[in-house]
């Protein structure tokens, strides 16, 4: 597409100069400063990433921004200047037309930011009508039609014309982008605009945003809690913790030597290539978020740190010091502390993890599943099918799938949503019965057994780790009688006296205090949730654990936290862990083998060190260039996937990758299924280029340099 | 956005009856709830002391016809009049009080019973039980509801477990209704898949891991609910068809005098003001309730 000349802006005033802004929010109790001491500035033509856990009030920064604090927030210090202009002082009208107009904003969750009553076309021909008088109808339709070609959406009139449900969720974002970009803004602010979307999905929103940084010039705020899409999309970093910047710089500087121990810990906790769980596990940040009322006197980090230095650290409030030019740290100890560059890792799994793996797994495979087949019916009701022949579709959320996992081992199934990786779970679980094959645990079928037919026994020895740390735990019920529920239920241990101590040793080993005994989940975090639903999973002594996504909904530092303790207790178990997930990072860093799964079908599996490197599945190999990378030693192949996930009521013919796959044969892979090629070690690739070709691939992920 | 909790309280009580005296205590933060409680109490402790204050024994027929403030032949003052028959006004509503808060809760009480297990069964289900129970609830609900219980009570008689039986059956479905609408959601949370992964039976998984979950909106529909069977009640004595006299009852009270409202409107006005009132109490409590249940 062709580019246009961009208007020539003046170059030097910053877009945006925040200065020691202070937010707070007012509640009944008291009133709660969510931000303090908040110092930034944008240029034009630049990223800048917002990095941070939740509630470290990254999004209130954004927010305050467009001034729109809701009613309890106010901003109580500092200043905020917009192309030299004082936001602080501007009225509603000033500011009404600069939101939208000049500052624009991308938000989350796509299908919430369109109105699901207005067809595309004219949502976004209400941007130029509203911010530009004299604009006629179909000039603004014109625009918004140039605009959707440019995020590149592949049919822009079939877009106009569309409603927003009719669009798949990357395209929504999309046209969501293009509706921020209508107004030409100077400034466009990015709220974790990838985070409800799937990875590969990802890759080509990420991918869009720089691309309409270098071309547009717009200047960019792009907040995200994931420390690889920062890495990919922005110049400048700026480190948020409780509230405060803890540390800023470009991208090359806190990514190749981080200053801060926060910054340092957060690197430690994400499971970057070449880390793994015997050799390089992740290191946790010990301890809480505080909230706004406990944080401690000095530096609000300190409690957690490792350098902490008593009547040092604790004296006062820390003010943020420059280290250079473009670059600043809150630690009073920055120069005395290691800047900790992230190790060369090397790119192979280790000799000496696959060893401890092996002594750890036996031969006897707990769980054989034999093309097992699962078929959702779906009546169709509708008058014209009741003249038609099929009243009967069949989503097909599992076809013939074909695998087994020994006892010890971490089998991972990783893929996408909607690929059927849950359904598996649902049906190893008893909550769905298979439509066909066999699902065989420790020599039984359990395929079509469901739940109400299994007996206690198999019952405890198969137990789920569930998705969201909301929903996993009976919000009426202590933890104490939750999980003496389920040590009850199993026999474990009877009489009131054994079953309390058995729950305190249940906490204990999933390392939560035994005061936790009487709390409602509500009195909990999301990561120690996690840890009780983890505590009930292994209650009743298991053989196999199947963990759905357990620690997706959690923060990067409890992330690994909660990781490194289901692996250490399903290690001292010996329990088989079949651990589904979409995050390609959490999978390399725990499996021992993998199941890459694509609308309902395995494309590949094998040990994890055979399935992350050549020969891959090409759908493997885009999975993993699409995962962002936080390390700067490690440099990654482009692969952008085109096209929409084709529905599971209608999968392809053929290969069921063969719309969006980039090495597409041909003919072939439309008509015919394709064949499993075998490699060393069990590792099986369904595909039709054969074995050799598939070899020659460079892999995904190289050295940096 | 910052995620503000407060710190959980250092100890929690076990006790049952702690835990709800202090939800009742969190009513205080509600000025509608409160005025609402108060209004309830009253009439709940005039009807526990209706021996003792009423000034003169219900059915007895002393002077009838006199208007507020006559002073009766043994020197007491009838304070809200006679009626017709020479009862005592003030009286009768008192005694009155009885009856409608011991029929109302009860019948509202065996509804919720009947509709919350139709719902589960409904919500928890699905299918059959679903398909069957919601179509019995919609020929109930699409009966006009005052010749429902015109057919009810004339088919029964009139008498108070009658009554509990046709106000039962009215508010069952509707109840039914709510509660399958919640379990519909509240059977996909993952702790329902964790209890039925470790084989609990359905009862079990539909009365100790759902319901409770469903409590908040039951509670304030509860309110109106009792609110709305103390108007019934009422509606039903209206109509010649409550509670056998000569006991008194505010229903039948209005009933019987209704003739004579022109030229002795005490006779009908007081034991109207008597069932408004409670029933206002209750829907400002309702109100309490679900002003607090937003807040938390």
């Amino acid at each position: 597409m062709a580019v246009e000349l961009i208007p020539p802006r003046d170059t030097t005033t910053p877009i945006l100069e925040i200065d020691k802004l202070s937010i707070s929010y007012l509640t009944r109790a008291a009133e709660i400063p969510a931000v303090v001491d908040f110092s930034l500035t944008v240029r034009p033509g630049e990223c800048v990433g917002l990095v941070g856990e939740s509630g470290c009030g990254k999004s209130t920064v954004a927010m305050a921004i467009m001034r729109y604090l809701g009613r309890n927030g106010r901003i109580a210090g500092g200043s905020m200047k917009f192309r030299g202009r004082d936001l602080m002082t501007m009225s509603e009208e000033e500011l009404r037309r600069i939101r939208g107009a000049e500052i624009a904003m991308v938000y989350q969750e796509p299908m919430a930011a369109l109105n699901p009553a207005l067809r595309i076309g004219d949502q976004l021909a209400e941007v130029p009508l509203c911010h530009e008088p004299g604009c006629t109808r179909e000039q603004a339709l014109a625009r918004a039609r140039d605009m959707l070609a440019r995020v590149r959406l592949g049919d822009p009139d079939r877009v106009l014309q569309a409603y927003p449900h009719q669009i798949s969720g990357g395209q929504q974002q999309r046209v969501v982008i293009a509706m921020a970009l209508l107004s030409n803004p100077s400034l466009l602010l990015l709220d974790e605009p990838t985070t409800a979307l799937d990875v590969t999905v990802e890759a080509g929103i990420v991918d869009l945003i720089a691309e309409l940084g270098r071309t547009l010039g717009t200047a960019m705020l792009y907040i995200s809690h994931n420390l690889g899409l920062i890495r990919e999309t922005c110049d400048r970093v700026c480190v948020m913790y409780a509230g405060q910047a803890v540390e800023e710089g470009t991208i090359d500087q806190i990514f190749a030597a981080p200053r801060h121990p926060y910054t340092q810990g957060l690197f430690g906790c994400i499971p970057t290539p070449g880390r793994d769980k015997t050799a390089r596990p992740l290191v946790p940040i010990r301890g809480q978020l505080p909230l706004p009322q406990n944080r401690p006197k000095g530096c609000w980090f300190g409690p957690r740190c490792d350098h902490f230095e008593a009547g040092r650290c604790d004296a006062g409030p820390v003010p943020m010091l420059p280290a250079s030019e473009t670059r600043g740290v809150r630690c009073l100890r920055w120069q005395e502390i290691e800047a900790q560059p992230p190790v060369p890792a090397p790119l192979e799994v280790m000799p000496a993890a696959v060893a401890a793996v092996a002594a750890v797994a036996n031969d006897l495979p707990v769980l054989e599943v034999a093309a097992m087949r699962k078929h959702y019916p779906i009546y169709d009701s509708s008058v014209a099918a009741l003249f038609g022949s099929d009243r009967t579709r069949y989503v097909r959320a599992n076809e013939a799938i074909s695998f087994e996992a020994k006892g010890g081992q971490t089998v991972a199934i990783v893929g996408e949503s909607g690929c059927g990786k849950s359904t598996f779970a649902r049906v190893l679980m008893g909550l769905e019965t298979a439509t066909d094959g066999t699902v065989s645990f420790r020599g039984t079928d359990i395929g079509r057994k469901p739940v109400q037919q299994r007996d206690a026994k198999l019952l405890s020895s198969l137990q789920m780790v569930f998705q969201n740390p909301n929903d996993t735990l009976n919000p009426s019920m202590t933890v104490g009688q939750q999980i003496g529920r389920v040590i009850r239920k199993f026999g474990v241990k009877k009489g009131r006296r054994d079953v309390e101590e058995e729950v305190l040793r249940l906490l204990d080993l999933v390392k939560l205090p035994r005061a936790f005994l009487d709390r409602k989940p509500r009195q909990l975090s999301g990561g120690q949730k996690q840890r009780v639903g983890i505590a009930r999973a292994f209650a009743g002594a298991p053989a196999m654990v199947v963990a759905d996504e357990p620690v997706s909904a959690l923060d990067v530092s409890v992330q690994a936290a909660v990781t490194g303790l289901l692996v250490d207790i399903q290690r001292r178990s010996g329990t088989t862990l079949l651990f589904i997930s979409h995050d390609l990072g959490v999978v390399r860093y725990l499996a021992d083998r993998v199941v890459v799964m694509y609308l309902g079908q395995i494309m590949e599996q094998g040990t994890t060190d055979a399935v992350f490197q050549p020969p891959y599945h090409p759908y493997t190999e885009a999975l993993l260039a699409a995962v962002p990378v936080a390390d700067p030693t490690i440099e990654k192949k482009r692969i952008i996937l085109e096209g929409p996930l084709p529905s599971p009521l209608d999968p392809p013919q053929g290969c069921p990758f063969n719309t969006r796959c980039p090495r597409k044969l041909g003919s072939i892979c439309e008509t015919e299924a394709p064949p499993e090629r075998a490699g060393t070690d069990g590792h099986v690739i369904r595909c039709h280029i054969p074995l050799s070709d598939l070899e020659a691939v460079e892999p995904v992920l190289g050295r940096a340099g | 956005m910052a995620e503000i909790s407060l710190p959980p309280p250092s100890s929690l009580g076990r006790n049952p009856i702690i835990r709800a005296l202090r939800s009742v205590l969190l009513l205080r933060e509600s000025w509608v709830g409160v005025v609402g409680v108060l209004i309830v109490l009253f009439w709940i402790v005039v009807a526990l002391l209706a021996p003792v204050i009423a000034p003169f024994p219900p059915n007895q027929n002393l002077l009838p016809f006199k208007p507020p403030g006559t002073v009766a032949p043994d020197g007491g003052v009838f304070w809200l009049g006679t009626d017709q028959l020479g009862r005592d006004i003030l009286s009768r509503v008192i005694w009155g009080a009885r009856r409608v808060l011991i029929y109302a809760p009860l019948a509202t009480a065996c509804a919720y019973a009947l509709g919350v297990t139709m719902g589960l069964l409904a919500g928890y289900k699905r299918g059959l039980w679903d398909d069957v129970l919601s179509r019995i609830g919609d020929i109930i609900l699409s009966f006009p509801i005052l010749v429902l219980y015109v057919v009810i009570i004339t088919t029964f008689g009139p008498s108070g477990i009658n009554i509990v039986l046709a106000v039962t059956c009215a508010s069952a479905p509707g109840i039914m209704r709510i509660v399958r609408g919640l379990t519909l959601d509240l059977r996909n949370r993952d702790y329902v898949a964790a209890a039925q992964t470790r084989g609990e039976s359905s009862l079990y998984i539909m009365f100790v891991e759902i319901l409770p979950n469903a409590r908040g909106p039951l509670i304030v529909d509860a309110c109106l609910r009792l609110g709305y069977t103390i108007i019934t009640i009422g509606v039903l004595g209206f109509l010649g068809l409550g509670l056998p006299p000569p006991d008194p009852d505010w229903g039948g009270m209005v009933n019987e005098t209704r003739a004579m409202a022109a030229f002795a409107p005490w006779m009908t006005v007081f034991p109207c003001i008597a069932i408004s009132s409670l029933v206002l109490g209750l829907n400002l409590l309702a109100d309490g309730l679900r002003e607090i249940s937003l807040k938390d």
